[in-house]
């Protein structure tokens, strides 16, 4: 009851006129910076910093507009995922396999307002898990050892066969060059620089941000200009839109895939480390696991998409956790939001709560105020979405062109990255080619480094010893389900592979 | 001109608050944009470093416009360093965050083709003083007794901080461990993080024995006894709430370690513009609101200007390379 009494507090702190008009501008940009490829929620969060700071906004003010631009990025990201394949920001990227597809089938509608859905849920059921879960899921992020973070790694990787693409061995090399690439920079276990060829840019490795939307962007661009002389004009009009709300069907058979996801997202948004990629990841893979009976996942399931989204938000949610009650950030933007915690002058960490009570519950109030106003704000604009379909290609990807360079440049501000964002545009367009999925990339390099320094944590800690690697009962689990996930696939294989000839025409679709 | 008269006034106040007695003279130069490049993304201490230095200077009427904050990441500083050193040389509007952190990659080479001597070093904002920590349950109550084990059997203490092999974290521990005694102080077995948060984390869960990072990172876990000091590397005793650490001088272990933060600027900045930074920065430091801030983020004074604060760079950079080479890191 103390704590109901306080969260009503909390909303008396964050419901006021300016509060709320705050909060419909933080989740107006978000969505839509969530939407442009490049610009992600640290960003979106960043940029906002020095407008908090000009208006003098005091603390729940400022903390009201930042985390409404968070969450409103984590909703807008899907967008173009589903409407151009391009991943707005890198959670999104899981949304990709089946909204696209969706799309393609006419479904941008239901695709849409589905997800959003769906990043409610997630978003939604996330906040009371920081609520009500708060100081006990600490203790979830201290159970988890450089050993056991090394096994939950390993377990996203091995369970990737078959996520993404029909092909195995595809996935398997294409996770593979993601984890080279992400061997690229400082090696912070030795201080040595390795594969840099003495470029002071690639000190801190490549930014995931430039592979995505190269990989993503860029290569779609190319793909267009190869084909420009065929139909893609045509088939742009063509497209269509579909119903701008879902079915009541598709919700309910969308539900438990959303409580699922929702649930694996935010535990893995708790773990500092983890984040919302691993949550949609974690999401996707067990939902098809779980769910996919007739071998729809890839070829635009609604379940698909529900699931990675809920998986997201709820992994932002979750990311609040240890940012809050420890200090330490789950991901970039917590990253950004813990900086600006600090300049507000509040420390987070264990006092957090007891200390500055009247932060923490504006922030949960916040958190409830954008969450409501992102569905409201979302579902009615799910048409105005769509629209972008409708836009003839040759509009179109030039402006994703622009937008991509602009963002990119934004980053880091340098022409550098500009160069690998070309170069990684082009090595997508060549494994679009070959049929090799793009999703496993991406994974590699967002998981390759903190995996390598979790097993190089975990021996250096034991002195050599390997064994380390399963002496919890925390990474047997975590490595039972792994090999288990990795099995699976193999021993059914047969089945699969009758399923895949059946459906083998339609594979491109995916990667095309 | 006369637009700048209460700025100068403010100043002057500032100065005199804290007993200057340096006279207040009108500057020949006011910068026009002026720029604050963060050499990393938004979040870390060098964006903290340009976004509080300038809001306060903006607070204060330092500044007219608002301070720009370009955040240039890579290469640990590398990125920036180069840009200012090769395209932004002569640049008077700007400024560069910069932390021990930028010292030591100047001293062991990390940004390759620069040194130190082609920017100039403006000022200090203040240090953050390093620690020794150990979880509460921790056997070992003193920093003598933690190094005793090292020297008995280094495999058994793993020390975590927040920055890579031979980064700062890194640093302190060995210089603590040189004053005790250790010879080989490649011996000393250190873990890294991507930051300290990671590493304290790691320390509660029970995989550390000793965290090694700055005071603002351990402030949280302090007050909340979850993590007990052995020692502050600071040449004396704090004041105001962490007058009751220890430094690790006084358990007769000579080790200081700050993690100071401040600014360098272009290295053909013109002098009236090099004039014009100090003098404002310095007036910044000094400001009531700097102390609060200072306060609310555990940064301890450290107040060096203009050819003081070259100097002392000069030094860190010098003691840096002697450590360095001594672990191998550089020849």
């Amino acid at each position: 009851m103390d704590m109901l009494a306080q969260l009503g507090h909390g909303f008396e702190v964050a419901l006021t006129w300016q509060n709320l008009g705050l909060a419909l501008i933080g989740c107006f940009l978000g969505t839509i910076m969530g939407a442009l490829p490049g610009l992600g929620p640290s960003n979106g969060v960043a940029i906002l910093i020095p407008l908090a700071f000009t208006l003098g906004l005091g603390a729940t003010p400022s903390l009201i507009l930042l985390t409404s631009v968070y969450y409103g990025a984590m909703y807008g990201g899907r967008i173009s995922s589903i409407l151009l394949n391009i991943p707005g920001d890198e959670p999104a990227m899981m949304t990709c396999l089946d909204g696209y597809p969706m799309a393609r089938k006419g479904m941008a509608g239901e695709a849409l307002s589905i997800s959003g859905i769906a990043s409610f849920v997630g978003a939604f059921l996330a906040t009371w898990g920081l609520i009500l879960l708060a100081p006990q899921l600490v203790k979830i992020a201290l159970l988890f050892k450089p050993a056991d973070y090394f096994a939950l790694y390993a377990l996203a990787f091995m369970t990737l066969g078959g996520v993404s693409s029909a092909n195995q061995a595809k996935s398997a090399f294409a996770a593979c060059i993601g984890l080279a690439l992400a061997m690229v920079g400082v090696d912070t276990a030795t201080g040595v620089p390795r594969f840099t060829f003495g470029e002071v840019h690639l000190y801190d490795g490549i930014d995931f941000l430039v592979a995505i939307v190269g990989l993503f962007a860029l290569s779609e661009v190319f793909v267009f200009l190869e084909h420009r002389h065929g139909s893609a004009d045509a088939e742009g009009h063509k497209m269509e839109i579909g119903r701008i709300t879902p079915p009541v069907k598709m919700v309910k058979e969308t539900a438990p895939s959303m409580l699922r996801g929702s649930v694996l997202g935010f535990l893995a948004g708790v773990l500092p480390g983890a984040g919302a990629s691993l949550g949609s990841f974690l999401a996707y893979s067990t939902e098809k696991k779980l769910v996919d009976r007739e071998g729809t996942f890839g070829k635009g399931d609604p379940r698909g998409v529900a699931a990675p989204e809920a998986g997201n938000n709820a992994a932002a949610g979750g990311a609040l956790v240890p940012m809050l009650a420890l200090g330490v950030p789950g991901s970039g933007t917590t990253a950004v939001l813990l900086a600006v915690l600090l300049s507000l002058n509040i420390t987070p960490g264990p006092l957090l709560f007891a200390q500055n009570p009247d932060v923490v519950w504006g922030l949960i109030a916040a958190l409830f105020i954008a969450n409501f106003m992102l569905l409201a704000l979302n579902i009615p604009m799910v048409g105005l979405f769509t629209r972008i379909l409708l836009v003839p290609p040759r509009i179109l990807m030039p402006i994703v062109a622009m937008v991509s360079f602009v963002g990119i440049y934004g980053i880091s501000g340098s022409p550098f990255d500009l160069t690998v964002m070309i170069l990684f545009g082009i090595v997508g367009w060549v494994l679009r080619k070959f049929d090799v999925p793009l999703v496993p990339v991406i994974l590699g390099v967002l998981l390759g480094n903190p995996m390598e320094s979790n097993l190089r944590r975990a021996v250096q800690i034991s002195n050599g010893d390997w064994s380390v690697l399963v002496q919890s009962w925390l990474s047997i689990i975590l490595w039972i389900i792994a090999i288990v996930g990795f099995l699976m696939p193999i021993i059914f294989g047969r089945v699969l592979r009758a399923r895949m000839r059946e459906r083998g025409d339609d594979e491109g679709a995916l990667t095309d | 001109m006369f637009l700048k008269a209460p700025r100068l006034a403010l100043a002057a106040a500032a100065l005199a608050i804290t007993g200057f007695a340096a006279p207040a003279i009108a500057a020949d130069y006011t910068p026009s944009n002026p720029e604050c490049i963060a050499p990393a993304a938004p979040g870390g201490g060098w964006d903290f470093t340009c976004r509080q230095v300038g809001k306060t200077m903006q607070d204060l009427g330092l500044i007219k416009q608002t301070m720009q904050v370009t955040n240039l990441a890579g290469g640990g500083g590398g990125v920036a360093y180069a840009e200012v050193v090769n395209k932004r040389d002569s640049d008077n509007d700007l400024i560069v965050a910069a932390s021990s952190a930028t010292a030591t990659r100047l001293a062991q080479g990390a940004y390759p083709g620069n040194d130190m001597s082609q920017v100039r070093w403006l000022a200090s904002i203040g240090a953050d003083y390093g620690v020794i920590a150990v979880a509460k349950n921790s056997p070992y109550k003193d920093l003598k007794s933690l190094l005793d084990e090292v020297k008995k059997d280094p495999s058994k203490i793993s020390f975590g901080g927040g920055s890579a092999v031979g980064g700062w974290d890194h640093l302190k521990v060995l210089i603590a461990a040189k004053a005790d005694g250790i010879k080989d102080v490649r011996k000393v077995k250190y873990i890294a993080f991507n930051g300290g948060g990671e590493a304290i984390t790691q320390l509660l869960a029970g995989s550390l024995q000793a965290f090694t990072g700055d005071l603002s990172e351990t402030k949280g876990f302090i007050k909340s006894g979850d993590v007990r000091v052995l020692a502050v590397l600071a040449p004396k005793r704090l004041e105001g709430e962490f007058a009751n650490l220890p430094t690790a001088k006084e358990q007769g272990i000579d080790a200081i370690g700050a993690n100071w933060r401040g600014f360098y600027a272009p290295g053909k900045m013109s002098d009236a513009a090099y004039d014009f930074w100090t003098k404002e920065i310095a007036a910044t430091y000094a400001s009531p609101e700097w102390k609060k801030v200072m306060e609310a983020n555990g940064l301890a004074p450290l107040d060096l200007q203009g050819a003081d604060f070259q100097k002392f760079v000069k030094e860190s950079v010098a003691q840096i390379q002697g450590i360095s080479k001594e672990i191998g890191i550089i020849k």
